[in-house]
């Protein structure tokens, strides 16, 4: 199988501290499906990297399969420099996990549940800087069985950068909370990344992807399409502009990879030179994202 | 590039040893032990149960007599010990653990690098100290309510110490391998609670053990509770007592090997099979 997949780095690589996941030709079936399917992969230490897909694109599997609580059925996997399949206590001490479920909660406060989970690490954040990172501080006191969804997904985050992660999964992390709480969980991970926390999250929402990610990886169908910048995700898509005018009353537009050439056309048309109602438009992030999972969907149909 | 990140980095590349599997296992106890006192339910079930049943079948049959000098509420008492360390342990921690596995509360500790280890020791240290409570509080009933006399001679106290712990044991693994082998909450909560019943009427705790027919004896004689039973009745009926049992003897050493046999055996099943989530 190594004989077989395309190596770019040598005996080396097993050394690069740049890289805090790598992921090679990743596989994993749930009986006759197959959910993961052939998934490349780095995250670089100290970046934050969003992976986002629409459900069921094997998003959760794959984050799973690198915290170590799946089992793969095929390719190499690196995490922190260990197998996640093979990852003892002191490989977990140096993760952080935000997974995708909340539990119901039950009897102990918030305050409560942190300090006791505080014990599970040997140097926590402390309850109270963690209880005013992600908003909780007035909840202290409260069960964790009478939170609304939104606060015990706060409490989650809370408990996943407990222990000083050195690299912090995060399953869609903000799924559920209101839009001031999502704020401040954005804030959180930039000042986790100002702190060097590498950060993998996996989101449906767009605008969170663009506003944290130091890149992007689409998945769709269990593949990754797509790896970029989100300011460059889609460079080919979205090379290619829309230009609209009104023309004799009703509005026209075209299409095409040089807008320019369009416009000089347009301009010399005009008796006038003046172009009513004119505008040029570039795909936003939405528009690319639905193009590439569409066209994977289609792929694999 | 990638040196001016490694450069600037501030988490630290070496980090002080996670703390032991016995400290963390000290913490749950803790925590299991809260849990436990904010839960009325399990409360007055692990406590009142097994008082209830004394007060009830004591009532009932209270005039009755076994065998000569013996009455039933003595006989009765040292069978619903016997069950009360069963439900204390047993049926407590396999319920709990399949509703834990299911909400989720298993998969948080298995990112956490939690050791299985740790998590045993929570649920064995919960038991004890609540089986200890429940126990004192059905032996002072039944000694102040219904003047059943309790025995005075320390080695009887020593006999009891050791058939509780190895009942503890024995039920505590057990009730992990269960909830392992079961998976859903729901059947567990069914299943478990209905074994435990049956098992209550097998085992002689209703009834006289030379009562029983032969066969279902040799069912019983299979399982813990039984030994259970029948080591709590040497501790709480005369010796005279023991022509009563199948074998007519109190059988200390057989019941220890049962029992200790049933504690290795859960211990093997739980190591080999314990999971923190359901099999997808």
């Amino acid at each position: 199988m190594t004989a077989t997949s395309p190596a770019p780095a040598p005996a080396a690589a097993a050394f690069d501290d740049g890289a805090a996941v790598r992921v090679r030709g990743l596989v994993k079936r749930y009986g006759d499906r197959t959910v993961v399917d052939g998934v490349d992969l780095d995250v670089r230490r100290g970046e934050v990297f969003a992976l986002l897909g629409p459900n069921g694109a094997g998003k959760t599997t794959t984050v799973e399969v690198l915290e170590g609580v799946r089992r793969r059925d095929g390719g190499d996997v690196t995490v922190l420099g260990e197998d996640p399949a093979r990852g003892g206590r002191a490989w977990r001490g140096r993760l952080g996990v935000v997974g995708q479920s909340t539990g119901s909660g039950n009897a102990l406060t918030v305050r409560e549940t942190l300090d006791h989970f505080a014990r599970y690490h040997a140097a926590p954040v402390p309850t109270a800087e963690l209880l005013a990172d992600v908003g909780l501080t007035d909840a202290a006191r409260t069960r964790v069985d009478r939170l609304s969804g939104g606060q015990r997904r706060r409490l989650e985050v809370a408990l996943g950068v407990q222990g000083r992660p050195e690299l912090l999964f995060l399953d869609e992390p903000t799924t559920g909370m209101d839009p001031v709480a999502r704020r401040q969980f954005w804030t959180l991970v930039e000042g986790l990344r100002a702190r060097g926390t590498t950060v993998l999250l996996t989101t449906h929402y767009l605008d969170e992807a663009a506003h944290l990610a130091d890149r992007v990886g689409v998945i769709s169908a269990g593949r990754l399409v797509e790896v970029a910048a989100p300011a460059d995700l889609g460079a080919e898509l979205r090379r290619v502009a829309t230009v609209r005018w009104l023309e004799h009353g009703e509005y026209r537009e075209v299409t095409t990879p040089e807008p320019a050439a369009v416009l000089r056309d347009l301009v010399a048309a005009s008796p006038t030179g003046d172009v009513p109602g004119l505008t040029v438009t570039r795909p936003d992030l939405e528009d690319v994202y639905l193009q590439l999972v569409a066209a994977a969907e289609g792929e694999t149909r | 590039m990638t040196a001016a990140r490694t450069a600037t980095r501030t988490v630290p590349a070496t980090r002080p040893a996670p703390p032991s599997a016995a400290a963390i296992g000290l913490a749950r106890i803790g925590l299991e032990l809260r849990l436990f006192a904010r839960d009325p339910g399990q409360v007055v079930f692990s406590f009142a149960y097994p008082v209830i049943m004394l007060a009830i079948f004591g009532s009932v049959f209270g005039d009755e007599v076994v065998l000569p000098g013996i009455g039933f509420r003595e006989y009765f008492l040292a069978g619903i010990a016997a069950t009360g360390v069963m439900l204390t342990s047993f049926q407590a921690v396999g319920t709990a653990v399949a509703e834990e596995r299911e909400r989720g509360d298993l998969a948080r500790l298995q990112t956490l690098g939690t050791p299985a280890l740790s998590y045993a020791i929570g649920k064995a240290g919960q038991v004890v100290v609540t089986t200890a409570v429940q126990l004192a509080l059905l032996l002072t009933v039944a000694a102040t309510a219904f003047d059943v006399a309790l025995p005075t001679d320390p080695g009887r106290w020593v006999t009891f110490a050791w058939v509780v712990l190895l009942g503890i044991l024995a039920g505590t693994v057990l009730g992990l391998a269960v909830a392992t082998v079961i998976g859903s909450a729901r059947s567990a909560g069914t299943g478990i609670p209905a074994f435990a019943v049956v098992l209550q009427f097998i085992s002689g705790v209703f009834f006289i053990g030379s009562d029983l027919p032969d066969w279902m004896d040799r069912v019983a004689a299979a399982f813990p509770l039984k030994w259970l039973v029948q080591g709590m009745r040497s501790v709480f009926l005369p010796d005279s007592a023991a022509v009563a049992e199948q074998a007519g003897s109190w059988e200390h050493g057989r019941t220890a090997l049962v029992l200790a046999a049933w504690v290795i055996i859960g211990t093997v099943v739980c190591a080999r099979t314990f999971r923190w989530r359901r099999a997808a």
